[in-house]
C-alpha cells in the first residue's frame, strides 16, 4: 500500500478488517498534486474532487496546475473516469428481477468498445449491473468474487443474499469516497433470496436506496418516468422485457453514449441468466431527427 | 518431589501427548457454577446457577446478550468470559455494519474458537479459563454450541458445564431426544429442572438462577435473546412445581413431567415464594 497515508490511518483500517478495500492498484489513476503539508493536500484534493463531481463531461480535464504539483507525487486518485458505460435499467417483475444494459464502452465521447458486458452474477442470489468507469467495475467484481469465495468456503448453509451484497457495496463505495478516491460507478444490485425480491442502487458517493425499479445515469431521467407510468408489481417476464426494451430504445435515441447492442439479465429463485447480445429495431426517419436543433435558441 | 515437569507453559508437550496447561484451563471451567443450554428446532434456552463470592456480595453475571440473535452463558473465570463476550459483541456489530444482517452463529463460534486456540500455541499467553455456551439463531435455524478453552467447539442439542454439571447432563441425556420438538415453555421447564439437578440439596429459587431465551415465534417473528426477569422465573418455578419435595428424593426427579398439566395446584409452592422475595432483596442485584 504505497499511497501516502499515515501509519495511523493504515492501522485503523487494518483493525476494522477492511484492508481488502485498500489494495487496489490501477494504472489509470492520475497524479495529484500538492503542497507541503498533508492537510493542505487533502483540502486541495477535496476542492478538486468537488469540481470534478460538478463537471458534466466525463473527460473534462481537471489536471492540476503544474505549479501545485510540486511534491507528494505518490498520492494517486481517480480524478475523472476514462472508459465508461452508460445507463443500467432494472425492475422487479413477477418472479424476480430483470436488468438491461447496453455493451458500449465510451472513451470520453468516443464509442470505443462495443462488447463490454456490464452485468454479472454475484453468488447464487444476486445480480450486479454497473455504469460508469469500467475498470472500477472490474475492480469491484474482484472484491465481490473474493467476498463470495470466502463466504462459500464456510460451507455452513449460510450465504450472502442481495441485501448483504448491496450493503457491502454501499460500505465499499462510501469508504472509497471518504478517501477522496471514489469508485466512479453507479451500481445496480438485484436479487432473489428465499422468495424475497430485492432491487437497490449505490452511487459513487455511497448513496444507496432500494426501489421497485431503478436506472442509472441518463436512464434516471429518461427511463424512470416510463417505468413510473407502466411498471406493475405482477409484470410477466415477457411484459418486463418489453418494458425494458422500450426504455432502452428511448435511451438509444436520446443518449449519445448508448449503443444498439444490449443484454438483458434475469434473476429468479432458480438463478441468473444473461441473454446473448442483441439489437433493437430503430427508425431514424422521424422528422424531428432530421434537424434536431431546429427551433432551439441560437440555431 | 514428583512435580509435573511438563506443565510450566502451554506449549510444552508431555511425553504422553498432553498439554497440561490447556487441561488446567479446562479444569477451571468445572470450578465455575453450572451453566446449561438446550435447544429445540426453534428456540434455545440458557440457564445458569448464580453463586455469590461472599455473603456480603452479589453474584456475578453469567449470561450475556451478544446481539439480538446470540447470547452466551459462561462457566469458569468470569473475567475471561466478559472479555470474550465483548469480542463477540464487536464481531456481531461489525458484521451488521458491513452486511446489515446478523452474523451466522456458527461463524462467530469458529472465530471464537480460533481466538482461544491461538492461546494454546503461544508461550507468552495463557488459555482462557472459561467455557461458553453459545445460543443463537441464523438462517439455518437455532443452534447451541459449546466453546472450550482448548479451542475446540461442539454443537449440541443440550449441554451443561460447570460444577456438578454431570447431574444436569444426566437429566438432559435422558430427555434430549424430545427437545427438538419441544415448545419454548417446555424447554424453559427442562432448563429449570436441569438447573435444579446441579443444586445438590439447595432449593431452586429464582434468586439463584438466571434463564435466557432466544427463538422464532410461531408467527415467524423472532424472539430476541433476552434474560427472563426474576419474577417471571419464580412464577415458572412455581407453576412447573419443580421444587423438590423433601419427602420425594432423587428417583422422583422425573416426576414433574408426569404431572405436566398440574400447573394450577401450587399449594406446596407457597413456602418458597416468600423466601424468594427475601432473596430478591439481595445486595446490589444486577
Amino acid at each position: 500500500m504505497q499511497r501516502g497515508r499515515s501509519d495511523v490511518e493504515e492501522l485503523a483500517e487494518d483493525e476494522s478488517g477492511e484492508e481488502l478495500l485498500l489494495s487496489s492498484d490501477r494504472s489509470r489513476q492520475a497524479h495529484i498534486t500538492s503542497s507541503s503539508s498533508a492537510e493542505a493536500s487533502l483540502r486541495l484534493a477535496f476542492a478538486k474532487f468537488q469540481s470534478t463531481v460538478s463537471a458534466h463531461s466525463p473527460m473534462e480535464s481537471n489536471q492540476a496546475k503544474p505549479s501545485l504539483l510540486a511534491s507528494e507525487s505518490d498520492s494517486q486518485r481517480t480524478l475523472s473516469p476514462y472508459v465508461t458505460g452508460t445507463s443500467v435499467v432494472a425492475l422487479k417483475y413477477k418472479d424476480g428481477i430483470l436488468m438491461a444494459a447496453d455493451m458500449g464502452g465510451s472513451y470520453g465521447s468516443t464509442l470505443r468498445y462495443k462488447s463490454m458486458s456490464r452485468m454479472t452474477p454475484v453468488g447464487k442470489h444476486s445480480l450486479l449491473g454497473a455504469s460508469g468507469e469500467i475498470s472500477d467495475f472490474q475492480e469491484i467484481c474482484k472484491y465481490l468474487d473474493e467476498l463470495i469465495l470466502h463466504d462459500s468456503m464456510w460451507d455452513d448453509g449460510n450465504s450472502l443474499g442481495p441485501k448483504e451484497v448491496h450493503n457491502y457495496l454501499t460500505r465499499v463505495m462510501y469508504n472509497r469516497r471518504n478517501k477522496f478516491d471514489p469508485f466512479w460507478n453507479s451500481l445496480v444490485l438485484g436479487g432473489v433470496k428465499k422468495g424475497e425480491k430485492y432491487l437497490g442502487m449505490v452511487s459513487m458517493i455511497g448513496l444507496s436506496f432500494v426501489d421497485d425499479h431503478v436506472a442509472t445515469g441518463f436512464g434516471n431521467h429518461l427511463a424512470r418516468p416510463i417505468l413510473r407510468d407502466e411498471w406493475r408489481e405482477d409484470l410477466s417476464f415477457e411484459d418486463g422485457v418489453k418494458l425494458l426494451e422500450k426504455c432502452m430504445r428511448v435511451l438509444l435515441y436520446r443518449d449519445r453514449s448508448a449503443v444498439n447492442k444490449l443484454q438483458i439479465a434475469k434473476i429468479t429463485e432458480e438463478g441468473v441468466t444473461i441473454s446473448q447480445p442483441y439489437s433493437l429495431k430503430t427508425f431514424w426517419g422521424f422528422t424531428a431527427f432530421n434537424n434536431p436543433t431546429a427551433g432551439a435558441e441560437g440555431s | 518431589m514428583f512435580r509435573n515437569q511438563y506443565d510450566t507453559d502451554v506449549t510444552t508437550w508431555s511425553p504422553a501427548g498432553r498439554l497440561f496447561q490447556v487441561e488446567y484451563a479446562m479444569e477451571a471451567v468445572k470450578q465455575g457454577s453450572a451453566a446449561i443450554g438446550l435447544r429445540s428446532k426453534t428456540h434455545v434456552v440458557l440457564a445458569c446457577v448464580n453463586k455469590a463470592q461472599s455473603e456480603l456480595s452479589s453474584h456475578q453475571r453469567k449470561i450475556f446478550k451478544v446481539d439480538d440473535h446470540i447470547g452466551v452463558a459462561i462457566a469458569g473465570l468470569t473475567a475471561d468470559g466478559r472479555v470474550l463476550s465483548r469480542y463477540m459483541r464487536s464481531e456481531c456489530i461489525n458484521y451488521s455494519f458491513t452486511y446489515e444482517s446478523p452474523l451466522p452463529v456458527g461463524r462467530l463460534v469458529v472465530q471464537l474458537a480460533d481466538k482461544a486456540q491461538v492461546c494454546t500455541q503461544r508461550s507468552w499467553k495463557r488459555p482462557y479459563g472459561v467455557g461458553l455456551l453459545v445460543a443463537g439463531l441464523d438462517e439455518s435455524g437455532a443452534h447451541l454450541y459449546y466453546n472450550c478453552p482448548s479451542g475446540n467447539y461442539f454443537e449440541y442439542q443440550a449441554f451443561a458445564i460447570g460444577s456438578r454439571s454431570q447431574a444436569a447432563k444426566t437429566y438432559l441425556e435422558r430427555r434430549f431426544e424430545s427437545f427438538n420438538d419441544s415448545s419454548r415453555d417446555e424447554l424453559v421447564k427442562d432448563a429449570l429442572i436441569a438447573v435444579r439437578e446441579t443444586l445438590q440439596g439447595e432449593t431452586l429459587k429464582s434468586s439463584i438462577c438466571t434463564v435466557a431465551v432466544v427463538g422464532i415465534n410461531e408467527d415467524g417473528t423472532n424472539e430476541p435473546f433476552h434474560i427472563l426477569d426474576q419474577d417471571a422465573v419464580q412464577k415458572l418455578i412455581d407453576a412447573f412445581e419443580i421444587v423438590k419435595e423433601p419427602a420425594t428424593e432423587a428417583p422422583a426427579a422425573a416426576e414433574p413431567e408426569g404431572a405436566d398439566g398440574a400447573g394450577a395446584s401450587d399449594a406446596a409452592q407457597d413456602p418458597p415464594a416468600p423466601a424468594a422475595a427475601d432473596e430478591g432483596a439481595a445486595p446490589m442485584e444486577i
